[in-house]
């Protein structure tokens, strides 16, 4: 039972990336900004593009660019970046330990903060927890990502004079540690290296809470609920009435059912992550991926950010088929089904 | 029983009846203020030229970079600007993109949502299919995609956003139908000979309504708040224009030389205006949709 599960629905995500590939190959080929217009310059004569056009293969029929699309894609490559005149794939792996750690701190932050605010609203219903957390959850959902990263640097950057300067994974001087993971706090634990721990951590702080802070609120308004929803059923007003402590009741019993949910939220909060990542990226002169695609789209090169789109795309879909696996396997109701 | 309920009662979940009504009331009140504020703001909108003393694009370079003061309540840019002009002026725009968006999604997604739900077998597998091949991208990573590729104007923005948002009401509309399809009254209006068409969208939508309405509205704060990011990054409205995203991005470069208004007024605008389009759609989801109610 448990294996016809897991298989039908790793199984359902090859339609899913046949979806996504027809959409990124739309969005990179299909539409204006012409590539082969972009690669032949402004002074290209009519000629010169349909020559460019037969080149890159453009004059075939779509059915024929579809697969050649793909067929590149599956080999990894995703063309090259006229910036940096590398293949977009390396540039993208030599960015993604900066995003991933950005990414996991945020949800770190997240959870960190979401869970234990969400029981304290549920336990103190009505109390001031509750309308703090309340306060958080609706200001984190409209409160523009961007802004609230500016109005942190405002305050600890240039204000308090707490946090270091916005210029990416580390402060001017510190050398990176030895590359082990990627990540930098990661890697400077790894190797004891404390200068280069401290670097990073004061990089980080802020990006993390900014983009931790934006994502937090639905999975705070999730624990919240289903710990009301549990602390009125019978099982643990039997607890109660057994005896049993309030922290073993609350913290131990009734938490414990509050989490299952929290995974299927992982999904959803991942791709608020990935959104969010860009425009932290951005603020923070974070060198990520999406930092990335964004300045290769200033430079007028619009192959990386396709790449970039299709790249996240395919993590998106590892990540909600991983969680949709934990699930099952947690909560067994679902494979039944 | 009563043993139980009364010890759960009184020490986990404190809740009298006065302060549910309380919570109601209070919960109500600042709902109203919110549409309130979403009126204020769409007059502000449409009435722009006229509420506003400056220019928005006619440059002062005598009185450029000022703190707010009595003459400009909200500063001025490095170009003489006044910064609440360009604000009032801005709201034109991203309530326009809002609103653009969320009538193309809308009616998109529901023609689809209707024509798969009714009609299932093939049909439902195929729009299905590319519902879920949109989503499986993060929204706004797509919009950015689109946009990149069409290239960034208004109407490509308002696309990408639309685009994005179909598969909301799509699966909202064809949930519906699943369940409507089947009952009496649908089965009464075929018995009588009503062609599928006019089945569905006489008989079945009107009553998958309300649920749309709540979606609809919060959807609208989140089209604010993709706007703005994308213009942020530089993917959307394009300066000169004034959008609240471009404003606080131009306003960004002002952080370390201390000209905090620039970037953090056009933050509060787009703050603003999403908090209202969320607190709106949280009261109408607890008046329209009972089965949400609490959450």
């Amino acid at each position: 039972m448990l294996g016809w599960y897991f298989l039908k629905r790793v199984l359902l995500i090859v339609p899913t990336l046949f979806g996504v590939t027809v959409i990124t190959f739309t969005l990179t080929y299909l539409l204006p900004g012409n590539p082969a217009l972009v690669k032949a310059g402004p002074l290209a004569t009519p000629e010169h593009i349909a020559e460019m056009e037969r080149r890159m293969g453009l004059d075939r029929p779509v059915a024929v660019q579809y697969w050649r699309y793909l067929s590149g894609v599956l080999r990894g490559d995703l063309g090259e970046s006229a910036t940096t005149g590398r293949p977009v794939l390396q540039d993208l792996l030599q960015r993604v330990p900066a995003t991933l750690e950005l990414t996991l701190a945020s949800l770190l932050v997240a959870l960190g903060v979401g869970i234990p605010l969400g029981v304290l609203a549920a336990v103190r219903r009505d109390s001031w927890v509750d309308h703090v957390s309340r306060l958080l959850g609706v200001g984190g959902v409209a409160m523009p990502t961007f802004w609230t990263g500016l109005l942190v640097l405002y305050v600890f950057f240039y204000k308090l004079g707490l946090a270091p300067p916005p210029l990416g994974r580390l402060s001017a001087g510190a050398s990176a540690p030895t590359a082990i993971t990627g990540l930098y706090t990661v890697d400077a634990l790894l190797t004891a290296n404390w200068a280069a721990l401290r670097s990073a951590l004061a990089q980080l702080v802020l990006p993390a809470l900014t983009l931790g802070f934006s994502v937090m609120a639905p999975l705070m308004r999730m624990v919240r609920a289903t710990m009301l929803e549990t602390l009125e059923s019978d099982y643990i007003k039997a607890a109660w009435a057994a005896g049993l402590p309030r922290r073993t009741i609350v913290y131990g019993d009734a938490l414990r059912n509050c989490l299952i949910p929290v995974i299927t939220l992982i999904g959803v909060v991942f791709g608020f992550l990935m959104a969010g990542n860009v425009v932290v990226e951005i603020v923070f002169a974070w060198p990520g991926i999406g930092n990335y695609a964004v300045t290769s789209l200033m430079s007028k090169d619009s192959g990386p950010i396709q790449s970039f789109v299709l790249f996240v795309a395919v993590v998106y879909v590892v990540v909600n088929l991983a969680v949709d696996l934990a699930y099952g396997f947690v909560d067994p109701r679902i494979r039944l089904r | 029983m009563s043993t139980l309920a009364s010890v759960s009662g009184s020490r986990v979940v404190r809740r009298s009846p006065r302060a549910a009504l309380w919570r109601r009331l209070r919960r109500n009140t600042l709902s109203l203020v919110a549409l309130g504020v979403l009126l204020l703001l769409t007059a502000m909108a449409v009435l722009a030229p006229t509420l506003t003393p400056y220019d928005p694009d006619a440059p002062d370079a005598e009185h450029a970079l000022q703190s707010p003061s009595l003459r400009h309540w909200l500063g001025t840019d490095i170009y003489g600007r006044d910064q609440l002009t360009r604000i009032v002026h801005a709201s034109r725009i991203d309530l326009l993109v809002a609103l653009g968006a969320t009538a193309m999604a809308l009616s998109t997604g529901v023609v689809l949502g209707a024509v798969a739900g009714y009609r299932g077998g093939w049909t439902d597998q195929l729009v299905m299919r590319a519902i879920d091949a949109v989503m499986a991208f993060p929204s706004f990573i797509l919009a950015m995609g689109i946009t990149a590729a069409l290239g960034n104007n208004t109407l490509n923005v308002i696309a990408a956003i639309a685009i994005t948002h179909v598969p909301i009401y799509a699966r909202l509309i064809r949930g519906e139908m699943l369940r409507v399809r089947e009952m009496e009254y649908a089965e009464a209006a075929r018995t009588v000979g009503n062609r599928p068409r006019r089945i569905v969208f006489r008989h079945l939508l009107p009553n998958c309504v309300p649920p749309v309405i709540v979606q609809a509205t919060l959807a609208m704060g989140f089209a604010v708040l993709t706007v703005a990011a994308l213009s942020f990054i530089g993917l959307g409205i394009r300066p000169p224009m004034s959008e609240w995203g471009a404003m606080t991005a131009e306003g960004a470069g002002y952080i370390v030389s201390g000209e905090w208004w620039l970037f953090l007024f056009p933050g509060v605008a787009i703050m603003v205006t999403v908090l209202s389009f969320n607190l709106v759609g949280d009261t109408l989801r607890d008046l329209l949709d009972p089965r949400m109610r609490g959450l």
